[in-house]
């Protein structure tokens, strides 16, 4: 037996929603990256998801780009964060203030 | 018509150009010791990558790859914008000593790169192209944000950047899964055509514009999602801060434009499109038009740094951008692209002075500026002056006619409102640009204040892009003809 869509999207919605609140309040820049791969793991459960249901085959194809971007945006970040934590030996985006207002 | 993929590389020359040219200056960087070469290289790529976009905007219109890509006057419209504002930006590169610190070939495979994006992005026409070719604009953008070598200022901004980008692409993916579960498809015509003929939910389908709109947005830096334009202009490396501030500005109207009108309306046979029915866009769009240009203006007000002034005012520009979108007409459309072009031509010079000031004295505050004009060279004060007068929009200058073109569209559709919002930013905006301008013609320079140096690069830039601000506001006419000519989309 096939669980109902509705399942799917509410345990997707929910996954995006943890994603977002994690990017909000959570106070380490890596866990915040995190959270952002998290956010677009949701969206790969609605496309697969939909596209299982519609028995379509794009959704499917489309969660293999949404994973390689998200790799290449998780390589881009590391880095990122790398050449800040030279400057200053913390990840606390609160101590990110040198630009503001 | 609606080629395969082999029938398309026919019309696909000048991104294989472009590609091509990425890969000769990956290559080249090896092996050349001069590093003028390469980026004397990289123009030329570009410039051969624009003759092959001109020669094609004489051709025929049509689908390309399986219907992934369109090739129309709108499309090739974009590029073209693309081209020039890398051209420019590769030439402003030149003269900037804060390039001249980084690595020459990675600079310009990178920049070249994010410019091939954005052709992606101008003429995608399915939600997984759509996606992809933002990508592409924003990583590339990512890593020149934090290009500068041991600089906090440039590492701190480029995080920011990817934090804000990740999110906002996030949300739009997010929007897009929805799309594709109330449609079925990633292809925009099927998009429109589930979207006309069924009865879609309208909670979640205007849930899942926002969430659309929220990635497109962050490109166009619009109100809220643009929190992170000032803070990574002013760290980004400055030629490409102007390069984001025009191009990337202007990819992310092409790829709004191409969503929302072909995509999601209608063309009415008076020239006026139709949204869906029961999703009131208009509305929501002149919220956020007068928000975005009075929000961006009002915090302009007590910049100090150059840089950052310029990033509020870019915001406040995309709000007037938007003005054309909100009345959904021709005539609103083809006031967003003349502004559009008017717009990259005034704020590259502008961020060419502030090179050129940054390079006597290292500083981007507004200090450095000066006495400007009794200083070495006037031109770049005189230059400046000329920008920041036409960024207001004050007559005889291009900036005046782009704003009259975006004010007359929204008055003929009597959205007075709107006008009036845009007329008092119009004169707050005038506050702080001849804030700058007093300060370079008016206060005198200290013995410590660095001479302003012109090489004859840098001046014959200026001098185009002056001629060219003056030029659009005196004789506008076949600029306004190749803007009307390129409002073609190709839809069936």
């Amino acid at each position: 037996m096939q669980a109902p869509i509705e399942y799917y999207l509410v345990l997707s919605a929910v996954l995006f929603a943890i994603g977002v609140a994690g990017v909000v309040i959570r106070r380490d820049v890596i866990v915040i990256l995190m959270s952002i791969e998290l956010m677009l793991n949701a969206v790969n459960l609605t496309f697969i998801a939909f596209s299982r249901f519609m028995g379509s085959v794009e959704g499917q194809v489309i969660v293999f780009f949404v994973m390689t971007v998200a790799a290449a945006e998780a390589v881009v970040g590391l880095a990122i964060v790398i050449s800040v934590f030279r400057f200053r030996q913390t990840l606390d985006p609160r101590d990110m203030q040198l630009l503001k207002w | 018509m609606d080629l395969d993929n082999l029938a398309s590389l026919e019309y696909f020359y000048p991104e294989i150009i472009l590609a091509g040219a990425i890969l000769l200056v990956i290559v080249l960087d090896l092996v050349i010791k001069n590093k003028r070469v390469i980026g004397a290289l990289s123009i030329l790529g570009c410039l051969a990558s624009l003759g092959a976009t001109l020669q094609l905007y004489s051709g025929p219109s049509g689908f390309l790859f399986h219907r992934m890509m369109v090739l129309d006057h709108f499309s090739l419209f974009f590029k073209i914008v693309a081209l020039a504002a890398t051209i420019l930006v590769l030439w402003m590169s030149f003269s900037s000593r804060e390039v001249a610190s980084l690595h020459q070939g990675e600079y310009a495979t990178i920049l070249l790169s994010s410019a091939l994006g954005m052709f992606f992005m101008a003429s995608a026409t399915n939600l997984l192209m759509a996606y992809l070719s933002l990508e592409m604009v924003s990583i590339t953008s990512y890593i020149l944000t934090g290009f500068l070598p041991r600089n906090r200022r440039s590492s701190e901004a480029a995080l920011k950047y990817l934090i804000y980008g990740g999110v906002a692409s996030g949300a739009m993916i997010y929007g897009m899964s929805w799309i594709f579960g109330m449609t079925g498809s990633l292809d925009y015509s099927q998009i429109h055509a589930a979207l006309f003929q069924g009865q879609p939910n309208q909670l979640a389908l205007f849930i899942a514009f926002v969430l659309i709109l929220a990635g497109f947005g962050y490109k166009i830096v619009f109100v809220p999602f643009h929190m992170w334009s000032p803070d990574v202009y002013q760290g980004a490396p400055t030629p490409f801060t102007a390069f984001l501030s025009v191009a990337s500005n202007a990819a992310g109207v092409a790829i709004l434009l191409r969503f929302f009108f072909p995509g999601v309306s209608q063309l009415g046979p008076d020239g006026s499109w139709r949204f869906l029915s029961g999703v009131e866009w208009p509305q929501f769009l002149l919220i956020v038009s007068m928000v975005t240009m009075t929000l961006g203006n009002l915090s302009a007000l007590g910049q100090q740094n150059l840089k950052r002034m310029l990033a509020y005012s870019g915001i406040a520009h995309a709000g007037y951008i938007l003005m054309g979108l909100v009345v959904l007409n021709t005539e609103g459309l083809q006031a967003m692209l003349f502004y559009i072009v008017v717009y990259l031509i005034m704020n590259l010079g502008a961020f060419l002075v502030v090179v050129l000031v940054a390079n006597a004295t290292g500083k981007e505050e507004i200090d450095g500026y000066r006495g400007l004009a009794w200083r070495g060279s006037a031109v770049p004060a005189i230059a400046m002056a000329i920008f920041l007068f036409s960024l207001t929009g004050l007559p005889p200058l291009a900036g005046f006619v782009g704003k009259f073109f975006l004010f007359a569209a929204v008055i003929k559709q009597q959205f007075y409102l709107l006008a009036l919002v845009a007329v008092a930013n119009s004169v707050i905006s005038l506050y702080y640009y001849a804030r700058v301008v007093k300060v370079m013609f008016l206060d005198f320079p200290e013995a410590s204040d660095g001479r302003v140096e012109l090489n004859p690069g840098a001046a014959t830039l200026l001098g185009l892009l002056s001629v060219m601000t003056l030029v659009f506001g005196i004789y506008w006419g076949p600029l306004v003809a190749f803007t009307s000519q390129s409002l073609q989309f190709f839809t069936k």
